[in-house]
């Protein structure tokens, strides 16, 4: 016999992982938007955040139904963690408009001569954030604790690019506005980490029911990639 | 309110309903549309005359040679109340499972099951026996039983037996079906198998259900009624009465002030 909790509760996962695809397409096409100077994608992003903002209320609506319906033991955490993971996900579409904004008053003006490492940031910040979610389908709290320690990689990537666009700025004066955007734009994809960081730590506490937050027991048994 | 006597949607249609045990005035003034295909419950605190809406619903209330009730319900636009139509008639269409499952001890699974057929007339083996295994089917213990069928009803488990009342209830294929805390005496694994065979049920029958678990409301029903002293004090869909309900008293009761 069907157990009606449990189509509550894939009704939400599925919703969830709706919402995780649109936050990851955000980040990828932001970051496209800015690194190929395209205004069309950057307007395209800043336009779709709606959806994400939509599926957050959505899932903030069923969780609030599930709860009434007093879940237990894995079944509490999942709701819970739903919906924090949907806040998270919420946060990184601003992020992603974030750097969309500053990806459309960057394609008006003339490119600035600089190498930045932002596209590799941005792999990384993606593929925590893709990680992350991945943990949470396949109930791999291993892979979420992994996922912890590239937090530092891409928290080291936006300083050396802050350092770099400030040096360039001390040089030449007349790019301050540009490298400001392309400043924000760092600190949204080290934002953007930050979210996906906090969403393999729910992930954590969801299949191993231990919360691991802010105990300096994080990615603890994971580890740390080399790069 | 909209009058719904003949919407194929509702499938009972209470009208300015009051019930008196004596003097005493215990339901009073209810008006209510119960959807068809669908579970209501019934929420309140003891003593609020859940039960004896419930029972009205059936005719059950009039076992009592004090009660008298005044209004008007409908059952998909037939007057249940009407001079000419039995109570038996009401009851065969309208189905009941009691908190405490009560098979005849002396009988077996199967005559548990066909003893309404009987009652009424019934006597085709293959008739009989076809209903038993449906109706067992549909309570979901058909395979917990279909080996030992003569075997006395009261060697089931609690949540067995109440799943067998339930299936006593359907054989006669009523229209509705009222349960009043049909989980109540029985553990969380028994209750589960209720739950889920409620919401089974619904997609065949009405279902109107009395609960004093709120979860349990907010588990299987679609709508849920909140009586309070003989009154309805608020009916709304049951996601909206157990997260944002509009009268300050059910608020109160759902967030357990009082009752």
């Amino acid at each position: 016999m069907e157990n009606h909790f449990e189509a509550g509760l894939d009704a939400l996962k599925q919703k969830l992982l709706t919402m995780a695809s649109h936050a990851e397409t955000a980040v990828n096409q932001s970051v496209q938007a800015l690194v190929q100077r395209d205004l069309d994608l950057a307007e395209r992003v800043r336009r779709d955040d709606r959806v994400i903002d939509q599926l957050e209320v959505e899932i903030d609506d069923l969780v609030i139904q599930l709860l009434t319906k007093a879940p237990l033991a894995t079944n509490l955490r999942l709701v819970t963690v739903a919906m924090k993971i949907s806040q998270n996900l919420e946060r990184i579409g601003d992020e992603a408009t974030k750097i969309a904004k500053r990806a459309r008053d960057l394609a008006q003006e003339p490119p600035i001569k600089i190498n930045l490492e932002l596209p590799r940031m941005a792999g990384i910040a993606l593929e925590m954030l893709k990680s992350s979610l991945d943990a949470f389908v396949n109930r791999d709290p291993a892979a979420a604790r992994a996922i912890i320690p590239r937090d530092k990689e891409v928290d080291a990537l936006n300083k050396q690019i802050h350092n770099v666009l400030v040096q360039h700025m001390v040089e030449n004066p007349d790019t301050i506005a540009r490298c400001l955007h392309w400043m924000v734009a760092s600190k949204s994809l080290e934002r953007i980490a930050d979210h996906a960081t906090n969403i393999a730590e729910d992930v954590v506490y969801l299949w191993e029911a231990q919360d691991i937050r802010h105990t300096g027991a994080k990615g603890a048994g994971a580890p740390v990639p080399n790069s | 309110m909209s009058t719904a006597a003949n919407n194929p949607n509702t499938a009972l249609t209470v009208r300015n309903l009051a019930v008196y045990f004596g003097a005493n005035k215990v339901l009073k003034d209810v008006s209510i549309d119960v959807a068809a295909r669908a579970v209501t419950a019934i929420i309140g605190p003891s003593g609020c005359g859940k039960s004896t809406f419930l029972r009205a619903l059936n005719r059950m209330h009039e076992l009592n040679p004090e009660a008298r009730m005044e209004g008007e319900i409908k059952l998909f636009g037939d007057d249940i109340y009407s001079r000419n139509v039995e109570p038996v008639v009401v009851r065969r269409r309208v189905g009941m499972v009691f908190q405490k499952s009560n098979p005849f001890p002396t009988m077996s699974i199967t005559e548990n099951v066909t003893v309404g057929l009987r009652l009424n007339g019934v006597r085709e083996k293959k008739i009989l026996n076809e209903r038993t295994e449906q109706s067992l089917r549909m309570a979901a213990l058909w395979d917990e039983v279909k080996d030992r069928l003569h075997a006395p009803a009261i060697s089931l488990s609690g949540g067995q037996q109440q799943r067998l009342c339930i299936a006593r209830a359907l054989a006669v294929q009523p229209e509705v079906l009222l349960m009043d805390e049909p989980a109540s005496a029985l553990d969380p694994l028994a209750t589960q198998k209720i739950e889920d065979l409620i919401l089974q049920l619904k997609r065949d029958y009405t279902i109107v259900i009395v609960t004093h678990n709120m979860q349990q409301a907010a588990r299987v029903s679609d709508f849920t009624a909140f009586f309070y002293l003989g009154e309805l004090v608020e009916f709304d869909a049951t996601a909206k009465i157990f997260t944002s309900p509009s009268k300050k008293q059910t608020e109160d009761y759902v967030t357990g002030r009082f009752g």
